[in-house]
């Protein structure tokens, strides 16, 4: 996973496989940068992923609380059409701005 | 309804385990020529399973997961994931979207996403003695006329 910060946006392009196994370390990367950096956007880059089931949703709503702690926003943009499904089953597009790749 | 073919598999209760099984269940489903996203359905749903007998049903310990995928006539698949683990009390409840026991990282997802990407969901459970989930779906496959 790369991570870049700038102009007060961390973008995490993430890449893989997003389930309950590799959720976490994914986690603790992000979690941690954000501590340090205290971002105001938080951007999920969703387009490297190949395979999430809700453990990716998950991911997401973590997110969206601990980035809310810290009075910032989530974006998650990219999201590969054939996940579209879950993503609109979560209702997480209320939580910021969900955005998914077009192709 | 007697099966045409079918496949069984026992895997321990690691969560590593969680993509070999869905690669693996999706591999033998493969046979009826499933279209993309059948396939994807399939791998979603056999993965928030056994995901759920490792995280709750074993608690992350120790335990053995069972899966059967049966083929039956008419390209119907049904595949059962079995644990051991320490069952569930209220199913009806379990199954509602947004339930979960854990909090935290899981949003309680996982029996709905099953729910909506399988034609049918049965769950069978006994507290202390452990939870069966069979997932039921039609595959249309690729060879299928679309107008
Ligand atoms: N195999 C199982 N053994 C024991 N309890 C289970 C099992 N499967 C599900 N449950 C119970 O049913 C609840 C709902 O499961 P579901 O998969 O819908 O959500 P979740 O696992 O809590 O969250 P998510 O799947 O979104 O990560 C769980 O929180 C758990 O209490
Ligand atoms: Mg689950």
């Amino acid at each position: 996973m790369k991570l870049e910060f700038s102009g007060g946006v961390l973008t995490a392009f993430i890449d893989g496989e997003i389930d309950h196994h590799t959720a976490p370390s994914i986690r603790e990367t992000i979690d941690k940068t954000i501590l340090q950096d205290k971002p105001d956007v938080l951007r999920l880059d969703y387009s490297g992923v190949t395979f999430m089931d809700s453990s990716g949703i998950g991911l997401i709503m973590g997110r969206y609380k601990l980035i809310s702690s810290c009075s910032g926003k989530i974006e998650v943009i990219n999201i590969p059409r054939n996940m579209a499904k879950v993503v609109k089953l979560s209702g997480i597009e209320r939580l910021g701005r969900i955005t998914i790749k077009e192709d | 309804m007697k099966a045409i073919n079918t496949m069984k598999l026992e895997i321990e209760s690691r969560s590593v385990n969680e993509s070999f099984a869905r690669v693996a269940v999706a591999s033998f489903i493969s046979q009826l020529d499933p279209t993309i996203e059948e396939l994807g359905d399939i791998r979603t749903a056999v993965s928030e399973a056994v995901t759920n007998s490792i995280v709750h049903g074993y608690k992350e310990g120790k335990g053995k997961i069972y899966i059967t995928v049966s083929i039956f006539e008419n390209a119907k698949v049904t595949i059962k994931i079995r644990d051991k683990g320490c069952g569930i009390e209220n199913i009806e409840e379990a199954m509602q979207p947004l339930f979960t026991t854990m909090g935290g990282e899981r949003s309680g997802l996982g029996f709905a996403v099953m729910e909506s990407f399988m034609d049918k969901v049965k769950v069978n459970s006994v507290v202390g003695k452990g939870t069966s989930v069979t997932l039921e779906k039609k595959i249309n496959g690729r060879f299928v006329t679309k107008w």
